[in-house]
């Protein structure tokens, strides 16, 4: 095929390298801060006091039903409007934070009230704090249902990471462009950037799956 | 910011119409997409030795790209192999392509949840395979897959905003246009833009859940 030319990936090889670890980087880092935020969220929901639950779920309802562009254009067009530069590479990472906060947020919450308000019934009878019937009863077993969803965001934030080309922000998919317009050969481009992707969402697919399975299995 | 400014007639006319043309390509790959999806995960949970093998692959490929790549695929790399869309029309493949494979998981695992000894008794008492499909597994198994359903077509409304790479004319590509005029509607705009989406998108969400307590 005349238009498609192996070699190219060799001859752009620091290009392809410098976004695949971008997107690494962008993926690690929005999932650790999503992570956190995404907990925070999730005690707000449960907490036994009414303001702190309203903010959590008026959040998570906000951000879920609205596109992640739209959450990145806040941090990229909407702040600067207001005095704030961001550039393309962190406005876009915020962005997917705070998107991808919303979903976990969910998770955790689903995983805590997945677990019978019996247990933590029965530990508080028996003396334990609050905090001890979280960290020794709660969140041991809430942690097998979260853990994969948690899995599953991470896949989710390396393919959405994609977005970050929209705002010129240094991603795999940024890098493609540039590649593109160099050579003129699309086909071949975007066919190496499609293996870059499936190199890290297919083998976390598989993660996620025999996590899920240890998880059932050990269930029965 | 200058909110009596940015939603000036023109400006509103000029976000809705975008807006349109969101609800339109979404409607379309609905369709579209619940169709492939339900064929692709039926094909897989029939166990035809090599046929079901080959619709796993593919739809674990495209589960696993970036939709933003798939599109752009569709309207910068299929025309160097002849196939030339529109932006629209882009869109509304590469959107069908990948929601149907997401779909394709969530009609072949409600299929699974039915109960094998359903088929073997239905199966028994008379019925081909093909009825016992028809009237006993398909209706059981819509039911039990309609909330997740409803979640995917709400993840592809937003996802339609990916189209923007492609100028293809729907909101959030009218909402930069529009930021590009004046600083001060950059935020306006976007807060316009999140407004359409999320009444758009609770409402099914609402549907979801109602579903959802229905089967329970």
């Amino acid at each position: 095929m005349g238009n498609f030319d192996v070699m190219l990936v060799f001859d752009h090889w620091d290009r392809y390298m410098a976004g695949f670890i971008n997107t690494i980087q962008i993926s690690i880092i929005a999932l650790i801060g999503s992570f956190i935020l995404g907990a925070i969220i999730a005690i707000f929901r449960i907490a036994p006091l009414k303001p702190l639950n309203w903010f959590g779920t008026a959040y998570v309802e906000v951000i879920r039903n609205i596109p992640l562009l739209i959450v990145v254009f806040f941090f990229y067009l909407g702040l600067p409007s207001l005095g704030i530069e961001l550039d393309g590479f962190v406005s876009g990472t915020l962005g997917l934070t705070v998107y991808t906060a919303s979903f976990i947020a969910e998770a955790i919450r689903a995983g805590i009230q997945a677990i019978p308000t019996g247990q933590t019934e029965a530990a508080r009878a028996t003396g334990l704090s609050y905090l001890q019937t979280m960290t020794h009863i709660i969140l041991p077993q809430a942690i097998k249902i979260v853990l994969p969803a948690i899995g599953n965001q991470f896949i989710n934030l390396v393919k959405n990471s994609s977005i970050l080309a929209v705002v010129a922000g240094m991603d795999l998919m940024y890098y493609a462009d540039l590649i593109n317009s160099d050579t003129f050969l699309p086909l071949t481009v975007y066919t190496f950037v499609a293996l870059f992707y499936l190199v890290l969402t297919v083998p976390l697919s598989y993660a996620v799956l025999y996590m899920e399975k240890c998880f059932n299995i050990a269930d029965n | 910011m200058d909110f009596i400014g940015a939603y000036s007639i023109p400006n509103l006319i000029f976000i809705l119409k975008g807006f349109l043309i969101t609800l339109e390509v979404a409607f379309i790959s609905i369709l579209l997409s619940f169709v492939l999806g339900t064929l692709l995960g039926t094909l897989r949970y029939t166990r035809i030795p090599v046929v079901a093998r080959l619709t796993a692959i593919g739809v674990d490929i495209i589960r696993n790209l970036p939709l933003l790549l798939i599109i752009f695929f569709m309207k910068i790399v299929l025309p160097q192999i002849g196939i030339s869309m529109s932006p629209f029309w882009s869109t509304v493949v590469g959107l069908t392509l990948f929601e149907g494979a997401m779909i394709s998981e969530i009609v072949r695992s409600g299929l699974n949840s039915i109960d094998k000894g359903q088929i073997e008794a239905s199966r028994s008492s008379g019925l081909s395979y093909i009825q016992t499909f028809r009237h006993i597994i398909l209706p059981q198994g819509l039911r039990r897959m309609s909330p997740p359903m409803v979640s995917q077509f709400i993840s592809l409304l937003k996802d339609t905003s990916l189209a923007i790479i492609i100028s293809l004319p729907e909101i959030m590509h009218n909402v930069q246009i529009l930021g590009g005029q004046s600083f001060n509607y950059v935020i306006p705009a976007l807060i316009l833009a999140s407004a359409l989406y999320f009444i758009v998108n609770y409402t099914l969400s609402i549907i979801a859940r109602r579903l959802e307590s229905k089967i329970h």
